[in-house]
């Protein structure tokens, strides 16, 4: 990345892998879980987050040097609630179809708590440059993870993948299904997407002994 | 030393000047946009209405309405009469597709009577009779348009929520679960039954269209649980209505 200096470019690698918010940091565990049965549902949250995150490290980091140390979580709070709901109204009012599509993550996306957490860990200590990188690099590292889960629960539990089928017709017994291949229903329930998040954790801990912990 | 943002002072006065801000901020965004925006929800009540009549764009699987560019006019031209329904009183209303039924719930809780908006559509000769319905999933508000004939058997519906699971009760408004509706019939042996939407009635296909049930989505239970109570209760009101139509 010629565009950015080594220790930059670290914000955005780092949580991709050896620092993800998922699978290392344990953050943002609730909309993981919730919205990954489907693969679509997966990647509209994963741009939503990657949007607030990156505005909200920028603003936050801005205010870093007024925001009182006392009340600093609500202000936070304030900041992202404000930016989705200003962000909902604007879409609502130029972009409908779009903003129906995405009232359902608003809420979730306000609650996420990788975006405290950035908040808080990062931007009120950092720079607006940094914290932005900061930002998107940590949203990426959450959206890899819940496309990834979103791929599995979506073929294994509906047999298509964005909603088309890609294993035949479940209930005509073609393609796969032929063979007595049946869905495997379990796949769509939230429990599935934690075992899924762990096998992850344990396929990438497994690859470098360095993140187990004592 | 204790810092400047430190003292109770500083906060408060902190506290004070952001609520200020970010209070005008959301005030200005929501009056400056509020025009729009309710245009932007009544065409999507008539896009949704006509939908429900079969006035769409479908394709193959997915459900589409018509452009907003054309919906109030297809609108006036497929829509022959607006209806309002209170007590025994029918009266004609050409703004009932306005007509709030959350507030309508609320009055009828308060001991008034409820209004009741329906619509009356008409498209190659057959004669539509569209209802809207209001009821709860898991996480917020379900509603419907449900357009019947005359003897109470679903010609079309379309279903939409607020804020429902994502990949599971969202999928109310896909098209394989609005589509398993069309045909099914209210009624049960002459008396209202409703139609429940079923786990394990071992019908997928829907080919049954006198059991009152459709397959549920796994892993929404309670939004299919909602859409059974909501299609139960609500519709029930406007059975009075269609009984006088056939005593006419």
């Amino acid at each position: 990345m010629g565009l950015l200096s080594k220790k930059d470019a670290k914000l955005i690698i780092d949580p991709l892998a050896d620092d993800n918010p998922i699978t290392i940091q344990v953050l943002g565990i609730c909309s993981a879980l919730a919205i990954t049965a489907e693969l679509k549902a997966s990647l509209v949250m994963a741009i939503s987050v990657i949007f607030v995150l990156g505005m909200g490290n920028v603003v936050i980091s801005l205010m870093r040097n007024i925001i009182p140390s006392k009340i600093r979580i609500i202000v936070q709070l304030i900041v992202v609630a404000t930016l989705v709901i200003i962000v909902d109204l604007v879409l609502k009012a130029f972009a409908y179809e779009l903003s129906k599509t995405l009232s359902v993550f608003v809420g979730l996306i306000i609650t996420n708590c990788i975006i405290m957490g950035r908040f808080e860990a990062f931007a009120l200590g950092n720079g607006p440059w940094r914290s932005f990188l900061d930002g998107i690099g940590n949203a990426l590292g959450y959206g890899v993870i819940l496309i990834i889960v979103g791929f599995f629960r979506e073929l294994l539990g509906s047999g298509t993948l964005f909603g088309f089928p890609v294993l035949g017709d479940p209930i005509a017994k073609t393609g796969l299904y032929s063979t007595g291949y049946e869905n495997n229903g379990f796949m769509i329930m939230p429990p599935m997407a934690l075992i899924v998040v762990g096998i992850i954790i344990w396929v990438q801990r497994s690859r470098n002994k360095a993140l187990i912990e004592d | 030393m204790e810092k400047r943002t430190d003292k109770n002072s500083y906060t408060i006065i902190f506290a004070i000047g952001m609520v200020l801000v970010v209070g005008s901020l959301l005030a200005y965004a929501s009056s400056s946009l509020k025009d729009r925006i309710t245009t932007n929800r009544e065409l999507e009540m008539q896009q949704n209405i006509l939908y429900a009549m079969g006035v769409n764009e479908n394709d193959d699987s997915n459900a589409i309405f018509v452009s907003t560019q054309e919906a109030p006019k297809l609108f006036s031209e497929y829509i022959t009469e607006q209806l309002v329904i209170q007590g025994d009183n029918v009266t004609e209303d050409n703004k009932a597709y306005l007509i709030d039924v959350k507030k309508e719930q609320t009055r009828a809780k308060a001991g008034e009577e409820r209004r009741l908006p329906l619509f009356i559509g008409e498209k190659e000769g057959q004669t539509f009779y569209i209802v809207p319905i209001r009821g709860k999933g898991l996480w917020d508000a379900i509603w419907a348009y449900v357009a019947l004939d005359d003897n109470l058997v679903v010609q079309g519906v379309f279903f939409d929520h607020k804020g429902e699971t994502a990949g599971l009760g969202a999928n109310i408004n896909k098209r394989f679960f609005m589509d398993d509706f069309i045909g099914e019939d209210l009624m049960h042996d002459g008396k209202f039954k409703g139609i429940a939407v079923a786990k394990g009635n071992a019908d997928p296909l829907n080919i049954d269209k006198t059991d009152n049930e459709v397959d549920a989505i796994a892993g929404a239970t309670i939004t299919g649980d909602g859409v059974s109570a909501m299609l139960k209760s609500e519709l029930k009101l406007y059975v009075p209505y269609f009984k006088n139509l056939k005593n006419n």
